[in-house]
Parts: structure tokens; sequence; C-alpha cells
């Protein structure tokens, strides 16, 4: 018989699965027995299977080639990933670390710039980065927190440290297809669930709906929460309207609210409702077009003067763009050691600034070797992987560098680690990244694992979903679990 | 409710229930189009035209089609997505309204819909159809079934759902009018009397469509005769698709939707609705045919329209006015 590992092939990577010498990580031991049963032939149909319930619950995005649109599905791998207790505990740790951080320090640059004034953070750094808000200097925010949602992305290189890519303070995605993909493992792999103690993470749209309660203005016990959305043509429409069935609120888009002497209200059948809380999935920039982007038609005309008279709550706050500012992660450690006194649990990615001359001198000489974004691009745009670059590509980033300094970092190419996945008939490894979701309300929770976003195509090294990547099941065993 | 979530559940019932009205009348005029032997291209095009005259896209027909034909007719009125009116649309447009109140409504519900729109975007939808039109429009008319049964057994029967009845009964009405103006459009063929075996074998063909043949039979003690079947369809007050009973639900769910006493109106809707509902109550059909049948269809779907009008006024756009 013919297992679906058998031709598996690690190669010279951190894999997920297979340690040194192909021999299988205890954690995974069960799980290559079970699926180790299984022949190409039926892993495929159990794939098939899982796909198309995503198809009939909609859980699709649109793509468009004239005018037909055709509706596809994120892929997703069946074979799990898997995070013993002792590593998520560790994550953990790192991950709260760091989202205190940085709600300290944006509460501290929307104040009084005392991290500035200590000479921990050039005051051109922030004052140049393009999502500080100047305006909001001065305005305070309930319990002092801006980002209510944060997804840090994190990887692992060679040696399998896990690393902190880019911190997503704005409007972070994926989350649905965190809870969907478990729904479909323990659909399509009941009793795989029975060998494992794996954590659960259905309470998510629960506990996101306590922390944006309690962010209420003037501390309202009972507060009407919605969630805005830029509306059905969005690519995350399915996760916006999701959160929302899931929190049992209303989902709005900006067509639905208006603003009246600085409070927010909802248009209903019976008249005005006045709006407290809004968890928001449109970014700063289209969010009021009396104050940001005139031309935008998807926000609401005086929902900043709402908020800044404090009658509405917005998660994630305005201006918490600053905080993932690709410049400004580069200072993250030193702020994490100047808030909080300690060292950073997660480190970073090593990082060039082409703001400082040295690293620039560097950075320049070695583009091809290296990995170059933007500062503040998200989502695989506005970034050049040196080593499968073309030589016209690294010349129009040369220039672009020379142009706007502060405008690029660069890093070493890491390779990330692999995990099996089933791509074309056959399980073969492909390189992944790990995005937890992190809510900061009473206390900061993290839901157990985060979404493991795959780089389908061969060799790639681009994860996300706007650049054909898919998404793997993330378990999370429970404490003192090895294997029942 | 969001005012525009009122908005799409009422239009994602009407769209639900046109789909459904659409495959009935082409289910039947298949069924007809079988009993006459006869089937020379004249023939073949009288039965088909009445269709599309009350559907009214006869224009955007004749712009696709070069002529009257029963696959064409079939092919335009269920997979055309030119055409606004026909099914696959229908359902694409309740689909889009389903998407935008998907958190107001049961995933149940929306993954009916959703599997129904899959289907009929594939090509398994055109084999079927072309292996058995008929099985086909039945099994479309199942699907569309079920939605409305799981609407009624998974959804909380609040707000939302009462603006899904909205949509659901204006929109049956007013097919429900269109079916039966269809027999008004079916010319009798030459030398056949009123009242002879064609005419009669057409009027049965409506009361199928409105799968009213069987409750019809009970009470007219196998007599099928226009008026007979006309005043069932417009006037019976407990068969589920006469226009009567539709009005009467209309008006019922307006009522529950503003929490006024259905003695009384609230707003312009439910005044127009009440209007046109004691005007069916205290009609007769002597009344109906002495006005002309055909005119008094007419003006019942034009105070349809007002009333649709009226409701999306009050509860919709209300500001959007100023």
């Amino acid at each position: 018989m013919q297992g679906i590992f058998d031709q598996y092939d690690k190669g010279p990577f951190f894999d997920e699965m297979f340690g040194e010498g192909g021999k299988i990580r205890p954690h995974y031991e069960q799980l290559f027995q079970r699926f180790g049963e299984l022949e190409p032939a039926e892993f495929d149909r159990k794939r098939v299977l899982a796909e198309k319930s995503y198809l009939n619950q909609g859980i699709t995005f649109t793509v468009y080639s004239g005018d037909e649109g055709t509706e596809r599905i994120m892929p997703f791998d069946l074979i799990p990933r898997i995070i013993p207790a002792d590593e998520w505990a560790f994550i953990e740790k790192g991950l709260t670390q760091r989202l205190q951080a940085l709600n300290l320090f944006l509460r501290d640059v929307y104040h009084e710039q005392k991290i500035i004034k200590d000479g921990v953070i050039p005051a051109e750094i922030v004052r140049s980065a393009k999502h500080f808000r100047p305006e909001l200097v001065g305005f305070d925010v309930p319990h002092d927190i801006y980002i209510h949602v944060c997804g840090t992305d994190l990887i692992r290189g060679a040696d399998g440290r896990y690393l902190v890519l880019e911190d997503n303070g704005r409007c972070p995605s994926g989350v649905s297809y965190l809870l969907e993909n478990r729904q479909a493992m323990k659909r399509v792999f009941p009793r795989l669930f029975n060998r494992y103690a794996v954590r659960p993470v259905g309470r998510y749209p629960q506990e996101l709906l306590a922390s944006l309660r309690y962010v209420a203005p003037h501390g309202n016990p009972d507060p009407t929460v919605v969630v805005l959305s830029p509306g059905v043509y969005n690519s995350a429409y399915f996760e916006h309207s999701f959160l929302a069935r899931a929190m049992g609120i209303e989902i709005v888009i900006g067509h639905d609210l208006v603003v009246e002497k600085s409070r927010v209200f909802m248009k209903t059948t019976k008249g005005l409702k006045q709006v407290d809380v809004i968890y928001r999935r449109i970014d700063d920039d289209f969010l009021d077009p009396t104050v940001f982007r005139k031309d935008s038609l998807l926000g609401v005309p005086g929902i900043v003067e709402a908020y800044r008279a404090g009658n509405v709550t917005l998660a994630n706050a305005l201006g918490t763009g600053v905080a993932d500012d690709k410049v400004v992660y580069y200072y993250v450690p030193a702020m994490i050691k100047y808030y909080l006194g300690e060292e950073a649990v997660l480190p970073n990615v090593e990082t060039y600034l082409s703001a400082v001359d040295s690293d620039r001198k560097f950075l320049l000489e070695h583009l091809p070797e290296l990995v170059v974004k933007a500062a503040n691009e998200s989502g695989g745009y506005g970034m050049m992987i040196g080593p499968q670059a073309a030589k016209e590509e690294i010349a129009k980033f040369r220039d672009a560098i020379i142009a706007d300094p502060r405008g690029y970092v660069a890093q070493p190419v890491i390779q990330l680690s692999r995990s099996p996945c089933f791509a074309d008939g056959k399980v073969e490894g492909r390189h992944i990244d790990l995005r937890p979701y992190i809510l900061s309300g009473e206390k900061t929770t993290i839901i157990p694992g985060g979404l493991t976003r795959v780089a389908m195509r061969k060799g790639s090294l681009v994860v996300n979903s706007s650049q054909g990547g898919g998404s793997k099941d993330t378990w999370v065993l429970d404490e003192g679990e090895g294997v029942c | 409710m969001l005012s525009r979530v009122a908005d799409a559940s009422f239009w994602l019932s009407r769209y639900m229930e046109r789909a459904e009205a659409n495959a009935r009348i082409l289910d039947v005029n298949i069924q007809l189009l079988l009993d006459f032997e006869d089937q020379n291209a004249g023939t073949v095009q009288q039965h088909w035209q009445p269709i599309l005259a009350t559907l009214e896209d006869q224009e955007l027909f004749s712009e696709i089609h070069d002529g009257i034909t029963g696959d064409a007719v079939m092919a335009f009125v269920t997979f055309e997505k030119k055409n606004p009116h026909s099914i696959i649309s229908s359902v694409t447009f309740a689909r889009e309204n389903a998407r935008m109140v998907r958190e107001q409504i049961s995933s149940e519900m929306w993954e009916q819909l959703n599997r129904l729109y899959l289907y009929l975007h594939s090509p398994a939808a055109r084999a079927a159809y072309i292996d058995s039109p008929i099985d086909f429009y039945r099994s479309l008319v199942d699907s569309l079934h079920s939605f409305q049964g799981i609407t009624d057994a998974t959804m909380t029967h609040g707000e939302g759902w009462q603006f899904l009845q909205v949509g659901k009964y204006l929109e049956r009405a007013d097919s429900t009018s269109r079916v039966l103006d269809i027999k008004y459009h079916i010319l009798l063929p030459f030398g056949e009397q009123v009242g002879g075996n064609v005419d009669i074998t057409q009027w049965m063909a409506v009361l199928r469509s409105c799968s009213a043949m069987e409750a019809f039979l009970k009470i007219s003690h196998g007599q099928v005769t226009s008026w007979g079947v006309a005043k069932f369809l417009i006037l019976h007050d407990t068969f589920p698709r006469s226009i009567r009973f539709c009005v009467d639900s209309l008006d019922v769910a307006l009522h529950q939707i503003s929490g006024c006493d259905r003695a009384h109106f609230s707003n312009e809707a439910e005044r127009l609705c009440g209007m046109l509902r004691s005007n069916l109550d205290y009609t007769n059909i002597e009344t109906v045919f002495s006005t002309g049948l055909h005119q008094h269809l007419d003006q019942t779907q034009l105070r349809l329209i007002e009333i649709c009008n009226a409701l999306v006024k009050t509860y919709c756009l209300w500001l959007d006015e100023e």
C-alpha cells in the first residue's frame, strides 16, 4: 500500500512535521499514523468534500474576468499544523508582551511622546509615518486601548525559532477562515479529534464582542455594537458578515449610518438608533470623506467628529497604522524594553532601515540577496524578493529607495518553515506562516493558534491570499498533552 | 432593523417567488403544448407568445432570438442572464440580497439558496433541463419550496421575517394575476368555442400553474369554467395563491411590522393595501368580468406597484428624501 507520506521529501528546510533525519516529531505521531493509512485518492476525496462545503456555505471570494464573476474558495489544506502546549505558551507570552508595548506606544505618541523625548525612537520616524495622525494628539481613547484586534504574523526560519515578521494593527483579516477551517476539519476527520486534545477556537466571536463592549464610550454597560463593512463587493465581506452573525450584532455599511450632533446613528425601520461601538473593517483613509479621502464613498461623513467628541468608539482606533509601519516595527523590541523593562520574548526578523545611512549603504549593495518591503503596504504588495526578482525590478526598487529612504526596509530572505501539504495529488512541503489574533479588552486574549497561511505554489515564499495563498487548520494542544 | 436590511429582505423574497412563478408557468406551458398534437409553427408561437407578453419581456426577446420557438422562450425565461426576469437572474438577485442580510437570515436558508444558485450556474442544470424540462422545473419548484419551509422553520418570526412575507405575498399576488392574464393573451384556435374543449384545457392549465387544480376541483364539482377559475384565483379566501389571500397576508405582515391595528393604518403602504384588501373582500366575480378580466388584473398589478413604492418609501428610503 502506498501511504500519502511515503515519498515525502522535507528538503533543506525546517519542517513542522519531520525533524532531523526525517524523523517524525512526537506531536505529529498520531496524525502520521492516521493519515499514513490513507491513500492519495481517498485523501483527495476528503479534500473535495471539504471544498464543496466551503462553496455551499459561500465562503468564497470573487474573481472577475470580463463581465462574469467566478467564485473561488481560498485553498484549504487538510493536513493540520500542530503546536505543542509549551511552544504555544511561549508564543502567547511573547504576543501579549508585544501588544501591551504597542498599545503603550500608541498612547505615548498620541500624548506626551516620551519615547521620542528619551531618544529611543527618532521623532522623524514617527512624524513621517504615513498613518500617523497628528490631529489626534491629545485625544483619549477608552481604557487606553488602541489596537483592539491585532494580527501579528509569525514565521519560523531554518532553526525553527519563531520570529515576528510584521504586526497588523489596522484591520487584520482572516479570522473567519481560522474558525471555518476548524469546522471543516471536524466534518472531514471527526475521529482524529479523539486522538488529540485540541484547544477549541470557537469562542473567538464572544471574546471579540466582550472586548468591543468593554471600550464603550462613557462606560456604557449596554452599548450598541456594529460591524462596519465596505459592503458585499469587498473581498472580505464574508468575514464581516460571519463575525456579525457569530456575535449576534448588525453589520452596517457607510450608507446605513448618519452623524447628527456628534453622535452616530443607524437608519432603521423604526427611525434612528444610536451606535456606540463600531468594529470597523474600513481603513482610516476611507472612513470619513470630510476628514480623510474626499473620494471615499464607503465612509460616513462626520464620523471622526463624533469619535473626537468621545461619543463613539472605533475599533481599532484611528491612527494605529503608525504602530505597524515597517520602519517603526524595527523599534518594537526597543519599545518593549522602554515601556515594560523586559527583553522581547519573540524577536524581530533582522531588519535594515534605508533611512539610516549605514544600513542604506549595505542594503543597496546587497539588494539581490534581500527582501525589500514598502513601509506602509500590506497583503504582500510593494514587496521584492531579491533572489527571485528580475534585474529591472531590482533597479526599480533601488531608484525607489534612493528617492524615498524612509519608505523602505530590507530583511534577509528567510526560508520559512515548511509543512506537508496535499498538492497536485501528492504530499509535498510548502512554506507557511502563522497569524495569531490578539484581542485587547479587559485582558489580553489570544485565540489558541491562529491562521496558518500556506504558499500553495511550489517554492513560493508568499503566503498572502491575494497572492494565491491557502490555509490550514492550526491545532494548539492542551497543557500536559503529548498524545492520549 | 436597518432600513437597508428591510429592503434587501423584501427583495430577496420577491425574487425567490418570481423564480418560482416562472418555473411554474414554463412547466404548465410545456404540458399544455403536449395536449395539442397539431404542433405547427403557428400553434407553437401562439402558445409561447403569451408568456413573453405577461412577463413583459418581448422586446428583449426579439433582440436575442429571431423567432418564437418553445426552446427559445424556455431558454430565455430560464437561463438568459441578459433577461433580468429570468429564473437564473431572479435567483442571482435573490442571492445578492441574501448576501447583504447574511447575518439576519439563518445559515440553513443561505445554504439552500446558495446551493440553488450554484446548481443553476452549473452544467448539471443544463443537462437536467435538456433531459426532461418538466422534471427540471418541478425540481426547481421543489427547491424553492424547501427554501420557504426552511425560512419558516429556522428563522425568528420577527421583523425580518415579516419583510420576507411582505415580499413573498406581494410578488405572489402579482404573479397569480399575470398567470390569469396569460389566458387573456392566448387566442383560441380558429373555430374553437368559448367553453369548448380547448378553452377548458387552457383554463385547467392556468389552475395547474398555480398548483390550484386539486383545490379547485374540490369545490367546483368537476366543472371548469372561466368564471369559476377566475373567481377561485382572485377571490378565494383561504387558497394560498389566490390574490385575495395574498393581499390579506400582505396586510397582516405590514401591520405586524408597524404594530398598528388591522382596522387602521399607520402609513401609506398600509392604507393602500387596506383599500385593495377591502376591495377584494367586497367585490364579486360578476363585477370583475363586467369591468373586464384583463382590465381588472391590470389595475390590481398597478395597485400592487403603488403599495410596493409606498412601502419602500416608508421603511427603506425614508431618510434619503430630505
